[in-house]
């Protein structure tokens, strides 16, 4: 198992998932993929499916809608994964913590159907693209 | 070394499998590398791609469950084994001309559409709505650039007065004369298509169809197919040098030359991919059948005018 999630650090491919968030966090996401930080240095690489990811980018404290979507969506990836809370309220719902929609964080739904799974966090709200990158980094190199 | 043993060596090693996949990836190396340079980026490094497939290669393979097992699993196989074989005939006659297997342009021209038919199969086979959007296009952008690429042939055939031998059209160089010029840029549009770079990625549209006809592949399958579309990067180009642009011949001198002009198609091609959008779909057939064909009409007449008179460089 080891030597399968050794391969995974020189090439994640990431899938970016919204689950509710205020589309702050995705917009740093979506600048932290353009030309000017450059995340094809360390083999990331943005791909339009589950199935062909390596790293789940989730934003958003996980809404009642989006629980199973989610759920969905880490079974659809293939193993093994990692899977990013990006932002305070993937982290721990921030502000949103005791809303009547809010049924997450998103360690808890992902836990519920695999106790195992990989999680890594990056709190801020929304964190800087440098900070995103200083995380996914030390995450992979912690594996 | 006994034939079978140079046969097994051609398929295996060197104009086969271990070359042209370890070329194919240091060529898509080269695509992500100068696309980047073209973005002011630094880019990846040079062993990202092989990175890449190992990493495809430990992940887990996932079927989905309406999916045709046998075909879904079987045509990134045949996918690769006929660029397999693409290379082999073809770098055979191009470094072995008196050796060529009987192999001729109608074999090769056969095996180039095959990789597509795979492709159009393994999606249709997936039962996802995405991949069901990008077979179709994916088989009318293989209906679009056929036309002109067998047209491009029939002047290349025009050019070496009747022969369909792989090694006699590596010994002329059709791309000196009018009518050779323009087949060779319109095929190059063509091998464009092929490959499934950006103004003809429809089939693939990574922003509206997720990653289109490869959306439900995964793990050791997706791996093949990326190896497949690196190893194409090998074989279209090099289809191009021995066809319209001479060959790499015996000599040091010649292989140089070949090897310059393969590296001079592959930029063009990656300059023609960073710098154009997406074009939808009726508009590549209508590029490919009117502008293209009505071109390749007029090289085929030229071709043969010349032909018929001896003027060669018409």
């Amino acid at each position: 198992m080891s030597w399968k999630i050794n391969a995974l650090k020189k090439s994640p491919w990431v899938f970016h998932v919204n689950t509710g968030a205020c589309n702050n966090c995705d917009i740093e996401i979506v600048d932290l993929l353009t030309p000017r930080f450059d995340v094809e240095r360390f083999g990331i690489k943005l791909v339009g499916s589950p199935r062909h990811a390596d790293a789940l980018l989730v934003t958003g404290v996980v809404t009642a809608q989006a629980a199973p979507r989610l759920r969905e969506v880490y079974r659809q990836t293939s193993k093994p994964c990692v899977v990013f809370a990006m932002g305070a309220c993937a982290c721990g719902t921030g502000i949103f913590h005791k809303g009547y929609h809010v049924v997450g964080p998103v360690d808890k739904i992902i836990k519920e159907i695999d106790p195992n799974a990989i999680i890594a966090y990056v709190p801020g709200c929304p964190p800087k693209p440098e900070a995103m990158i200083s995380g996914v980094v030390k995450a992979l190199s912690a594996l | 070394m006994s034939n079978e043993m140079q046969i097994i060596f051609w398929i295996l090693v060197f104009p086969g499998f271990v070359f042209t996949a370890v070329a194919g990836l240091l060529a898509s190396w080269l695509v992500r590398k100068v696309s980047a340079l073209v973005q002011y980026r630094v880019g990846p490094g040079v062993l990202q791609p092989f990175w890449d497939v190992r990493k495809l290669l430990a992940k887990e393979i996932l079927i989905p469950e309406q999916a045709n097992k046998l075909l879904f699993i079987s045509a990134p196989l045949v996918a690769m084994a006929s660029v397999l074989v693409l290379s082999t005939v073809l770098g055979v006659a191009a470094f072995w001309p008196g050796r060529a297997f009987v192999g001729d342009l109608i074999v090769v021209l056969y095996l180039m559409v095959l990789p597509s038919l795979a492709l159009i199969l393994g999606s249709s086979a997936s039962a996802s709505p995405h991949a069901a959007v990008g077979t179709a296009r994916e088989i009318k952008l293989v209906i679009s650039y056929e036309l002109p690429l067998v047209l491009a042939i029939i002047v290349a055939i025009i050019k070496t007065h009747g022969s369909l031998s792989l090694a006699q059209t590596a010994a002329v160089v059709p791309a000196a004369s009018i009518s050779g010029a323009i087949a060779c840029i319109i095929s190059l549009l063509c091998i464009h298509a092929k490959i499934g770079y950006v103004p003809f990625d429809m089939a693939e549209a990574e922003t509206e169809l997720g990653s289109g006809v490869l959306m439900e592949y995964s793990g050791a399958l997706l791996a093949l197919w990326n190896l497949t579309s690196a190893m194409m990067l090998v074989a279209l180009p090099m289809f191009l040098v021995v066809v319209f642009l001479g060959g790499f011949g015996n000599t040091w001198g010649g292989i140089t030359l070949g090897i310059v002009w393969y590296v001079v198609i592959l930029v063009l091609i990656i300059l023609i991919k960073n710098t154009n959008p997406r074009v939808r779909i009726d508009q590549a057939m209508k590029f490919f059948w009117v502008y293209c064909g009505l071109a390749l009409v007029v090289a085929v007449v030229l071709a043969s005018i010349g032909s018929f008179y001896g003027i060669s460089w018409l």
